[in-house]
């Protein structure tokens, strides 16, 4: 194995995740530009233009729908495929989201986290994405461009192990538009790491011709699903053993699916998903000082639910913060739906209170996260809940 | 039987798969169109009657399965096996050489 020099680039979350496709080589992308994504797939262009890529097909097509149809399949006939996508583009996929993972089709996406309209937004919001959970996609919740970059090679590595197709999730301009500094991998350690895509099927083997997608009768259509729910259970393994060895080669450990920071102690932690938890974990050092015994927990994937990793959190802390850059209406945040009945027949009962932040791409800082601890400390120190569910931003 | 598309493989049986361990990985050819033999659902049956036949295949071309195959002798014929009995045929048919009657099971 040859020496890690990390290559270091300042970048915004969509280069890295354009970076990420290169390294993998990625052998067709079909995209169609929506805001915040466009610059992902543009340099995609770019490097296909300069001859900076060799064998990658990209091709423009007309809609979402038939991006994701492109995708599917490009990845049926063997090809390590990629597309990106936002909000209403997502929604405009869900059809197609279904037919890559029940045809077993380990698709990679990234999807720039972006509000549904109306009112017309651009802006980070986590529920585009949320709203596809029950399509068989493994979800990657990114905090910075480090993890957007990673999280593209890794998700090409799993999912091609399990079968599955794996979104990465970054939010919209705080990370995709934003520079930050990314260590990249030299391509002949990413060609160690990710060697080239062995198919399930060989959809070019014309020796022994077959179908995908073709009729299902009620005799044979329920034990393809749970087919998929094993391999979703098999990539909780996947997940560890990929992150683990990303580690290894590379330093930065993913091993754990739910990435616990200064939780050792801690009475109650806050728990969220992609870049909200970079301003948690700053907010938790500030917090430490000021005498709160608090940590961060972030859900790094959502899709398989890291149920395990939960209980063993949820066991040592008397307080859970569930901070939802989403919403399902009619009920409450996602996120704090699914952990609340993940914990639901376990002996871990910590007081969960659910925060609805950010949405739409509202500002959410540090001292935001300081008025959710002194609300939090209240409560467990009472020991019952004000409310259950804050619009915590809410004009009054 | 014979056919536009060759002979019928003879012999080809309906897989059944007994536990999930047995099914492929991916929901790929369950042998369905050999095995599969759609025209179980059918209600009404395509009658052809060859002496008001022109030949003229329109039938054939309007098939949206190939149930409708073209005999040695000319004429048309039906593949049971495989007719939904929608009744595209016998609409399409100038000749009214087709009608659509209620099958007896």
């Amino acid at each position: 194995m040859a020496e890690y020099k990390p290559i270091r680039k300042v970048v915004s979350g969509n280069y890295a995740a354009a970076y990420a496709v290169k390294h993998a080589r990625v052998e067709v992308v079909a995209a169609y530009p929506i805001t915040p994504q466009t610059s992902i797939i543009e340099k995609i262009a770019e490097f296909i233009a300069n001859g900076e890529v060799e064998n990658l097909e990209y091709v423009p097509v007309e809609s979402e729908h038939s991006a994701m149809a492109a995708c599917i399949g490009a990845s049926a006939a063997g090809a390590r495929v990629f597309t990106a996508t936002s909000a209403q583009g997502l929604a405009l996929m869900h059809e197609m989201l279904h037919w890559a993972s029940g045809a077993r089709l380990p698709v990679v996406m990234v999807d720039v986290n972006r509000a549904m309209a109306p009112p017309w937004s651009v802006w980070d919001d986590q529920t585009d994405s949320l709203a596809q959970r029950d399509t068989g996609w493994m979800q990657f919740y990114a905090e910075n461009n480090q993890e957007v970059y990673d999280g593209v090679l890794m998700a090409f590595k799993i999912a091609e192990t399990v079968n599955l197709p794996a979104m990465v999730i970054e939010s919209a301009f705080i990370l995709s538009h934003t520079y930050d500094v990314v260590e990249m991998i030299p391509q002949e350690l990413v060609d160690e790491f990710l060697p080239p895509r062995k198919p399930l099927y060989d959809l070019t083997n014309f020796e022994r011709p077959f179908s995908i997608g073709a009729l299902g009768t009620p005799a044979d259509y329920y034990e393809f699903r749970y087919k998929i729910q094993r391999a979703m259970e098999k990539a909780k393994e996947v997940i560890h053993e990929v992150g683990k060895e990303f580690g290894e080669r590379f330093g930065r450990d993913y091993s754990q699916m739910i990435e616990l920071y200064r939780t050792e102690d801690a009475d109650f932690v806050f728990m969220g998903m992609g870049s909200l938890m970079g301003t948690v974990k700053q907010a938790v050092d500030v917090l430490r000082d000021e005498g709160y015994k608090v940590g961060a927990a972030k859900v790094r994937w959502f899709r398989p639910f890291p149920k395990e990793e939960l209980y063993e959190l949820a066991k040592n802390v008397e307080g859970i913060a569930v901070l939802d850059r989403n919403y399902s209406f009619g009920m409450e945040g996602i996120l704090f739906t699914e952990a609340k009945g993940a914990l639901y027949n376990t002996n871990a009962k910590p007081i969960m209170k659910n925060y609805i932040v950010g949405l739409g791409g509202r500002d959410f800082t540090v001292s935001d996260v300081r008025k959710i601890a002194e609300n939090m400390r209240a409560i467990i120190e009472k020991g019952e809940l004000d409310v259950e569910v804050d619009w915590y931003h809410l004009k009054r | 039987m014979n056919t536009l598309f060759g002979e019928r493989k003879e012999g080809a049986t309906k897989i059944v798969l007994k536990s999930v361990d047995e099914y492929p990985e991916a929901p790929v050819t369950l042998g369905t169109t050999l095995t599969n033999f759609t025209g179980d659902w059918r209600t009404f049956i395509p009658v052809i009657d060859d002496s008001k036949c022109v030949k003229c295949y329109i039938c054939w071309k309007f098939c949206p399965e190939p149930a409708i195959f073209i005999r040695e002798d000319g004429y048309v014929g039906v593949d049971y096996d495989y007719c939904k009995g929608c009744g595209i045929c016998a609409n399409e048919c100038p000749t009214n050489a087709i009608t659509m009657e209620k099958e007896e099971k």
